[in-house]
């Protein structure tokens, strides 16, 4: 365990990972389930760029005089996730919109319930 | 961050959540600047905390702002779900390299490439930039059709069926949220 400081970042991105999870796993209102995906999401970004960084670099802007930065792959690869991320939660919204407007409702049981009347 | 997300996961009242939602995408922003990923930061800004707000907020509108709790049997199952994969993930981190640790695999495969021939053969000072303008491009491209495909399907779902019963409603998602692919493309570039 010598590098046990080292690994904390991962730490708390684990434990927000696993909230984001929780929200999705516990809640039966779709939008809140939305909202735990988001979080999910957002740690799933802060544990690249955690990878990411290098101790003493800087921003990978290259400019004279420095000769540490940070690696930029995973700083790509997170510019397009967000973008894509947010294509899928308007997706997923627009499907509570509908579902909303065809059950009256947007928490998981009702429309359990609904459907099962049918 | 772990503060707001536990109260995301405990507050019933939709439009707080959502809010919350915002605040955690900014705390987000600003751990990326520490990480000195502000192309990233940006983008989460921009993109995280104010479109992805707005598209809910849009949401709430058109449907209702409370939740009821969850039921006790879910909420243990789920706790007992999210602890053995919490610590499943937790036991995988300690093979990872310590934070900022310049030996770490993933600095010496491509990335030395990039940041040592990025100036001489796309010329530009932002190696994020000529990463996903020039070596990454395809990678792009594949975003945009993303994004065209979930902004075709939001016109697909929100657009097409028009119910007699709150028709006023569509015309209102519509506004809302067709406006909102084209917003994040244009964050995007």
């Amino acid at each position: 365990m010598e590098q046990f400081p080292g690994l904390i970042p991962y730490w708390v991105i684990m434990v927000l990972m696993m909230m984001g999870l929780y929200i999705v796993i516990a809640h039966g209102n779709l939008i809140k389930k939305i909202v735990g995906l988001n979080v999910f999401q957002v740690s799933v970004f802060l544990l690249y760029i955690t990878m990411a960084k290098v101790e003493g670099g800087t921003a990978p802007i290259l400019a004279e005089g420095i000769k540490l930065y940070s690696n930029p792959l995973p700083h790509v690869l997170i510019l397009t996730a967000i973008v894509v991320g947010v294509a899928t939660t308007a997706l997923g919204l627009a499907l509570v919109v509908r579902i909303h407007n065809a059950y009256g409702t947007i928490e998981d049981e009702e429309i359990d319930k609904l459907e099962d009347q049918t | 961050m772990v503060i707001v997300a536990i109260a995301i996961a405990r507050i019933h009242d939709l439009f707080a959540v959502v809010m919350l939602t915002g605040i955690f995408s900014l705390l987000g922003a600003a751990a990326y600047v520490v990480m000195d990923a502000v192309d990233v930061a940006f983008t989460e800004a921009a993109v995280g905390a104010g479109a992805s707000t707005v598209l809910m907020l849009g949401t709430l509108a058109l449907t209702t702002s409370k939740e009821r709790p969850a039921p006790a049997k879910n909420v243990i199952s789920a706790l007992i779900v999210v602890v053995l994969t919490g610590v499943v993930l937790i036991y995988g981190t300690l093979d990872m390299p310590i934070y900022g640790d310049l030996m770490a695999p993933i600095h010496h495969h491509v990335a030395d490439h990039y940041l040592g021939g990025s100036s001489a053969e796309v010329g530009l000072p932002n190696v994020v930039t000529s990463v996903l303008a020039s070596y990454r491009s395809y990678d792009t491209l594949g975003e945009t059709f993303v994004i065209f495909t979930a902004a075709a399907g939001v016109l697909a779902i929100l657009g097409q069926s028009r119910l007699p019963r709150r028709q006023h409603d569509y015309e209102d998602s519509e506004k809302g949220m067709v406006s909102s692919p084209e917003k994040s493309k244009g964050s995007s570039t």
